[in-house]
């Protein structure tokens, strides 16, 4: 038995019922991580000491006789965004190349309550800024069902881990598609949860109103179970929900009868491959006949939502990525002065995608562009906003594909930003509009490539999405 | 162009950025391409429309105001590049 091809409902049975150990599923992992690391690269960091350590424990309680958490034992990948107390937090940014956090992000301090095994620190586009992981200051991650695409980004190291069995499970940062579009590229389960539902303490903050940490994993099981150790409010966040969390595990029924699912219009738009097209269409006949009824709707202002978040997420990170200047954490490169010691150390170590959104995001928020640029897409949120309260007044939960492509080439898009931007078409308007996604595997192309397509989901409606999701992997 | 080069400079300046003269085209070329696509903004009427900052209906959040334990000084010092006497140290800002 390959532990490490296991999910973590599936592994959290076989340790309970004293089959294996959790040093044993440790082991099959970290060794799969050694076999297919050079191929692959979903890492930045790979804490062997301290997984091995973190097993150990986990192993005497259940000696003890005392009870563990599903995620207990299971080992995960943590996006290299999250800070994670005395373990490398880089961003995939030489900025930060030497940055260990004095604190773990208040994510990684639920999960420790359920004892998981943390293997390493996800590969990323630096400072989550891109969608294919090829801005990483480090390495290229390579998608793990063909090696020459990308996995996908920002959070493509989570992804391929997850798709490459180098983790049962992984957290991920999602602020225009970061999940769910490496979910669809590698072919796993992918949810960007509500903004507010996950605190965002010891995220490192990119574009604050719109970034959200969720879970990436195997299958629909795995995602509310760790959904589940996640969600909730905290005080370190003042822009977390004080909703009630309820037991995500209740939602994994087949039960989609009469559930009324929108197909929007506009994300069928020109430019969308016809492999994709087709397997999301096919999807849509499976559910109608599980019982739900599918419905055309429109979301009119979808041509504008890239414009929009790519003004809106650099005018933040701009702001954001101030606090990058040499004097409090990160690498520094001396100046003659304090103003030539910033520049000299941001010039030499922000990567190009990275320095072309703070640029942008200047351009919009400077005197005389303000109006035009920054006030004029915070209006056009607004928007899209209510296209989504319009649309769920007469459907339960839309059906949409996550990318209007595959995984594509490695340098493929890399000298085109904006081509790359569109690639976001279909992903950033959830997060402009706070909604919660799930991206689920649903086919592949003729050439054996991933397609995923995505539910969107009201607010804090996470259930339905994992209901429906849910429905769909076990038809 | 939209985009000048004064302009360039006075972006680059706010990002305390630097731009080689060998990149400059470039970088002055794909920032106005992309601020030509975002033009199709100005196509929507919004003269009526209040703007959206956050996702989800939010008022003030409020908590007690008690004293917790925060970080301690040596650990928050932990990752700067250079500190002396428990502050960080910076090349001079002002003059003499």
């Amino acid at each position: 038995m390959e532990l490490n091809k296991l999910t973590a409902h599936e592994l959290h049975q076989l340790l309970i019922d004293k089959k294996i150990s959790a040093v044993e599923i440790t082991n099959a992992v970290l060794d799969r991580i050694d076999q297919s690391e050079k191929s692959i690269g979903a890492y930045i960091t790979v804490t062997r000491e301290h997984a091995l350590d973190s097993a150990r424990t986990v192993d005497k309680k259940i000696a003890d006789g005392q009870s563990i958490g599903v995620l207990g034992g299971i080992p995960i990948a943590i996006k290299d965004n999250i800070c994670t107390k005395g373990i490398k937090t880089t961003c995939a940014s030489k900025i930060l190349e030497n940055f260990v956090p004095p604190y773990d992000a208040t994510v990684i301090q639920k999960l420790r309550a359920e004892n998981p095994i943390i293997v390493g620190k996800a590969n990323m586009d630096e400072f989550a800024m891109g969608g294919s992981t090829e801005n990483s200051g480090f390495h290229v991650t390579h998608n793990p069902r063909d090696l020459e695409r990308v996995p996908g980004g920002s959070s493509g190291g989570s992804a391929a881990a997850v798709a490459s069995d180098e983790a049962i499970i992984a957290l991920g940062s999602d602020t225009g598609g970061s999940i769910r579009q490496p979910a669809s590229f590698c072919g796993v389960v992918g949810m960007k949860p509500t903004y507010g539902r996950v605190s965002r303490y010891g995220l490192v903050a990119y574009a604050s109103s719109l970034d959200q940490i969720g879970p990436i994993t195997k299958d629909v099981t795995d995602c509310a179970h760790v959904l589940n150790a996640i969600a909730g409010h905290d005080d370190m966040d003042s822009t977390s929900t004080a909703a009630p969390v309820p037991d995500y595990t209740q939602s994994l029924r087949v039960d989609v009868k009469g559930l009324k699912i929108g197909l929007p219009k506009e994300y069928f738009a020109a430019g969308m491959d016809s492999e994709v097209e087709q397997s999301i269409r096919n999807a849509a006949s499976e559910y109608e006949k599980l019982g739900a009824t599918i419905k055309t709707i429109s979301l009119p202002h979808t041509d504008y939502a890239i414009s929009a978040y790519y003004l809106i997420a650099p005018a933040e990170a701009a702001t954001n990525l101030e606090r990058y200047d040499g004097v409090s954490y990160g690498v520094r490169i001396d100046g003659v002065d304090v103003v030539d010691m910033m520049k000299n150390t941001r010039t030499a170590l922000f990567g190009a995608e990275v320095k072309r959104r703070i640029m942008i995001g200047n351009y919009a928020l400077s005197a005389g562009y303000y109006d035009a640029y920054y006030l004029k897409a915070l209006k056009v949120r607004t928007l899209i906003q209510n296209d989504f309260v319009e649309a769920f007044k007469d459907v339960d939960v839309i059906l949409a594909p996550t990318a209007p492509t595959p995984a594509f080439k490695i340098g493929e898009m890399i000298d085109d930003p904006l081509k790359m931007y569109l690639q976001d078409v279909c992903t950033v308007p959830l997060n402009l509009a706070g909604l919660p996604g799930i991206s689920v595997p649903c086919g592949e192309t003729s050439t054996g490539l991933p397609i995923g397509f995505q539910l969107i989901g009201r607010a804090l409606d996470e259930e339905t999405l994992i209901r429906a999701a849910y429905t769909f992997e076990q038809r | 162009m939209k985009v000048t080069q004064k302009d360039l400079d006075t972006v680059a300046s706010l990002s305390r950025l630097r731009i080689d003269e060998s990149e400059r085209a470039e970088v002055l070329g794909q920032l106005d391409k992309f601020l030509t696509y975002v033009e199709n903004l100005q196509q929507l009427d919004t003269s009526k429309v209040e703007p959206t900052t956050y996702a989800l209906p939010m008022k003030n959040v409020f908590r007690a105001d008690v004293v917790k334990p925060s970080l301690d000084r040596e650990l928050a010092l932990s990752n700067a590049p250079l500190k002396e006497d428990g502050y960080f140290k910076v090349p001079r800002v002002l003059e003499e």
